[in-house]
C-alpha cells in the first residue's frame, strides 16, 4: 500500500523494511509451507510430479477442496464457522443429481436450483446463529449430522435402496452448459501449443495435457474474486471489522448481521459449486461425497493465516494452504511412501500453522 | 474562544429509570461550541447512564434533549450521529487486528469506479488517515499499521480525530484518561485542547479533577443521580470539586491520612 503523501519521519521509529513488512501478511505462513512442500516432493518424488501432467494431476483435487477452502476462509475471516458444508457436498449433489436423473431437468436449471437450495441452507445457518447468539460450531455441527443423514436417507429413497446414484453423464451428455462445470478449458489453446512444439506430446501428435480441468478455472476466478472484495471493497472492510469485533462495527455502522448471512450463504453455494462439479466429474454422487471436507477447507484456511477467533486471514493464504494438500495428498504416490501418513500430514500441518498464526497475530497487533 | 449564547446540545431536566432504580433524577447540562465542559462524578453517580442518554443508546424518561435550541428525539446512536453527537466511549469502538486506515474509514469507506469496479479507494483513505493524525499530532509509521501497535492514547486520538474528521460538533468523551500513564493523559488532553479550538463542544467525562482542571472551561457535578451545579473556570478550586463529587462530605480527614494524593 503507498500513498501520496510523504509523512515526517519520527527519530524513534526503526525503518520498516520490505521484508518485515511482508512478515506481517498472513499469508506468509501458507507461502512457507508450500516451499516446503515442494522441496520436499522435489528431493523425494518422481520428477514426473513437477510436470504439467503432473500439475494438472495435484491441481485438481486442491482445487475441489479449495473452492470450499475460500469460502470456509472468508467466514472465519467474519468471525464464524460452518462445519456443515462437507456434508452439504452430499445433501447439495444429491439434489443436482436427483434434478437431472429422477426429475429431466436442463443442466442450467438444476445448476441453479442446485445453487439455490445452498443458498437456502446457507441462510438457514446464519438465522439460527445469529437469532440464538450460539456459537456457529455447534450450530453446524448439528447440520453436518443433519445433512449427511439427509443425503443418505435422501439417496436410498431416490434410488430404491442405494447409497449411489448413477446415470448423471447420461442424463446430461449434449448440454450447452455443459463445459462451464466439467471437462477441460482452453483444449484449443493447447492442441496448437503443442502443434508449435511448446508442450511436450504423444507420438500422434495429441498434447500430453489437453486442457485445464474446468475446476482449476473456478478455483484461480474465484480466488482472484474473493480476494478483491476482500482487500479492496467496503464489503471486504466490514469482513474484517464484522469478524474482528462485532459490536465495535456495529457501532461504526458496519452492517453486520447483512455481512455474517452474505458469507454463510457464500460458503454453502461454494459446497453447491464443488457439488456440481464434482459430481458431473464422477459421474454419479453417493452419501459419502465430500466426507471430512469441512475439516479439511478449515484446515486450508488456518494454514492460510486465517484466525480461529476471526478478523484476519486471507484468501490467497487459503488458495495457498489448498495446494499445499493437493500436493501432499497425490505427491505421496510418487514416493514410495506409505499414503496413510497424509492424515498424520494434516494433524502435523495444522498444529504447526496454528503455532505460526499465534505468532503472526502478536507481530501483528505488536503484543508481546 | 469561540462562545455563542445558543448551546450545541441542552439537556433539560433528563429522568432515567431503570424498573425502580432512579439513575438520574433531573440532570441539566449543555455544551457550547469551543468550550470544554467536563462532568464530573464518581462510580456510580449517573455518569454512564448519563451520556448513553446524551449519545441515543437509550432514551430518556423524562426531560428534554435540544439539539441547538430544536427538540430533538434520538432513537439509537446513528440519530445522535446524524445530529453531529460522538461518542468516543471506553472500548472505543477499534479493532486491533485492523489497519489504522482501515479502522478509521470503517463503515463509511471512500469508492472509487463503477458498477463491479466500484471499490474502497485506499490510497485516499490512507492519505486523509495520515494526514489526519498529523494534524492530532501523532504520526504513524505507515497507514497500514494495525491499532494493536498503538498506545492506550494514539488509540483515543484515533477515534477522536474519526469522530472529528465525520463533522462531529458535539465530542462526548466517556473517561478518555482512565487507563492511561502521564505522557498520555497529557496527550490526549492536548488533544482535547485541539478539537475545542476547532469550534467543537467537548464533553469530557473523568472522575479526576487535575485532568479536568487542566482542560474544563465549565464543571459540572454529578452525585447520586443528580447535579450539584455548574462552575465556570476560575471559580472553583480542585478541593471544591472533590468534596462535592465525594457528595460534600469533606475528604480533608482522608486526605491528611494520605498526605494529598487523592
Amino acid at each position: 500500500m503507498t500513498t501520496d503523501s510523504t509523512p515526517q519521519v519520527d527519530e524513534r521509529l526503526a525503518p520498516v523494511s520490505t521484508l518485515s513488512r511482508l512478515l506481517r501478511r498472513p499469508e506468509l505462513g501458507a507461502l512457507a509451507g508450500l516451499v516446503a512442500v515442494i522441496l520436499f516432493f522435489a528431493l523425494a518424488a518422481d520428477p514426473v510430479m513437477f510436470s504439467m501432467a503432473g500439475f494438472i494431476n495435484f491441481m485438481t483435487p486442491a482445487s475441489q477442496l479449495g473452492i470450499l477452502a475460500l469460502g470456509a476462509a472468508l467466514l472465519m475471516v467474519g468471525g464464524e464457522f460452518d462445519l456443515s458444508i462437507g456434508s452439504m457436498v452430499a445433501f447439495a449433489g444429491l439434489i443436482f443429481g436427483t434434478a437431472v436423473t429422477l426429475l429431466n431437468l436442463p443442466l442450467g436449471i438444476a445448476v441453479l436450483l442446485t445453487l439455490a437450495v445452498g443458498l437456502a441452507l446457507g441462510w438457514i445457518n446464519a438465522q439460527i446463529v445469529l437469532r440464538t447468539a450460539l456459537p456457529s460450531f455447534i450450530v453446524t455441527l448439528a447440520w453436518l449430522f443433519i445433512l449427511r443423514g439427509l443425503s443418505l436417507v435422501g439417496l436410498k429413497w431416490a434410488t430404491d435402496g442405494s447409497t449411489q446414484m448413477r446415470g448423471i453423464d447420461e442424463a446430461v451428455a449434449g448440454d450447452m452448459f455443459l463445459g462451464i462445470f466439467s471437462g477441460e478449458a482452453f483444449q484449443p489453446a493447447f492442441s496448437w501449443m503443442a502443434n508449435a512444439g511448446w508442450i511436450t506430446s504423444f507420438a500422434n501428435g495429441q498434447p500430453t495435457v489437453t486442457g485445464v480441468p474446468v475446476e482449476i478455472v473456478w478455483f484461480a476466478c474465484l480466488t482472484l474474486i474473493t480476494t478483491w472484495v476482500l482487500l479492496r471493497t467496503p464489503a471486504g472492510n466490514w469482513i474484517f471489522a464484522a469478524g474482528g469485533d462485532a459490536k465495535a462495527a456495529m457501532n461504526s455502522g458496519v452492517p453486520v448481521r447483512r455481512i455474517k448471512i452474505s458469507l454463510f450463504m457464500l460458503a454453502a453455494s461454494c459446497a453447491a459449486l464443488v457439488a456440481i462439479i464434482t459430481v458431473l466429474s464422477s459421474g454419479s454422487t453417493d452419501a459419502r461425497r465430500g466426507f471430512q471436507k469441512e475439516f479439511e477447507a478449515i484446515i486450508a484456511a488456518v494454514i492460510g493465516g486465517c484466525l480461529l477467533t476471526g478478523g484476519y486471514g486471507s484468501a490467497v493464504g487459503a488458495f495457498l494452504g489448498s495446494i499445499i494438500f493437493g500436493i501432499v495428498m497425490i505427491g505421496l504416490t510418487y514416493t514410495s511412501i506409505d499414503q496413510d501418513w497424509y492424515l498424520v500430514f494434516l494433524g502435523g500441518m495444522l498444529l504447526v500453522a496454528v503455532l505460526f498464526n499465534n505468532i503472526i497475530r502478536k507481530r501483528v497487533t505488536g503484543e508481546r | 474562544m469561540t462562545q455563542t449564547n445558543q448551546p450545541l446540545l441542552e439537556m433539560r431536566d433528563i429522568q432515567k429509570c431503570f424498573g425502580n432504580v432512579i439513575a438520574l433524577s433531573g440532570v441539566s447540562f449543555d455544551i457550547r461550541a469551543g468550550e470544554c465542559h467536563c462532568l464530573l462524578g464518581d462510580n456510580g453517580a449517573g455518569k454512564s447512564t448519563f451520556i448513553k442518554t446524551m449519545s441515543g443508546v437509550h432514551p430518556p424518561s423524562a426531560g428534554e434533549i435540544l439539539v441547538s435550541g430544536k427538540v430533538a428525539k434520538f432513537t439509537s446512536p446513528r440519530d445522535a450521529m446524524t445530529a453531529g453527537i460522538a461518542t468516543v466511549f471506553q472500548d472505543l469502538a477499534m479493532i486491533p487486528l485492523m489497519s489504522v486506515t482501515r479502522n478509521f474509514w470503517m463503515g463509511r469507506e471512500p469508492s472509487k469506479g463503477w458498477g463491479i469496479f466500484k471499490h474502497f479507494d485506499l490510497a485516499h483513505a490512507n492519505a486523509i488517515t495520515m494526514d489526519e493524525m498529523q494534524k492530532m499530532g501523532i504520526r504513524l509509521r505507515e497507514p497500514d499499521q494495525a491499532v494493536g501497535t498503538l498506545s492506550g492514547g494514539e488509540r483515543q486520538t484515533v477515534a477522536i480525530a474519526r469522530a472529528v474528521y465525520f463533522g462531529a460538533k458535539v465530542l462526548i468523551l466517556d473517561e478518555p484518561t482512565s487507563a492511561l500513564g502521564v505522557r498520555q493523559t497529557a496527550n490526549v488532553l492536548a488533544t482535547i485542547d485541539r478539537v475545542r479550538k476547532q469550534g467543537i463542544g467537548v464533553v469530557f467525562i473523568t472522575h479526576n479533577v487535575r485532568h479536568a482542571m487542566a482542560v474544563g472551561d465549565r464543571f459540572t457535578i454529578l452525585n447520586r443521580g443528580q447535579t450539584l451545579g455548574t462552575a465556570v473556570r476560575g471559580d472553583v478550586t480542585a478541593e471544591a470539586l472533590q468534596d462535592l463529587m465525594a457528595g460534600g462530605q469533606k475528604l480533608a480527614e482522608l486526605e491528611g491520612t494520605l498526605g494529598g494524593t487523592v
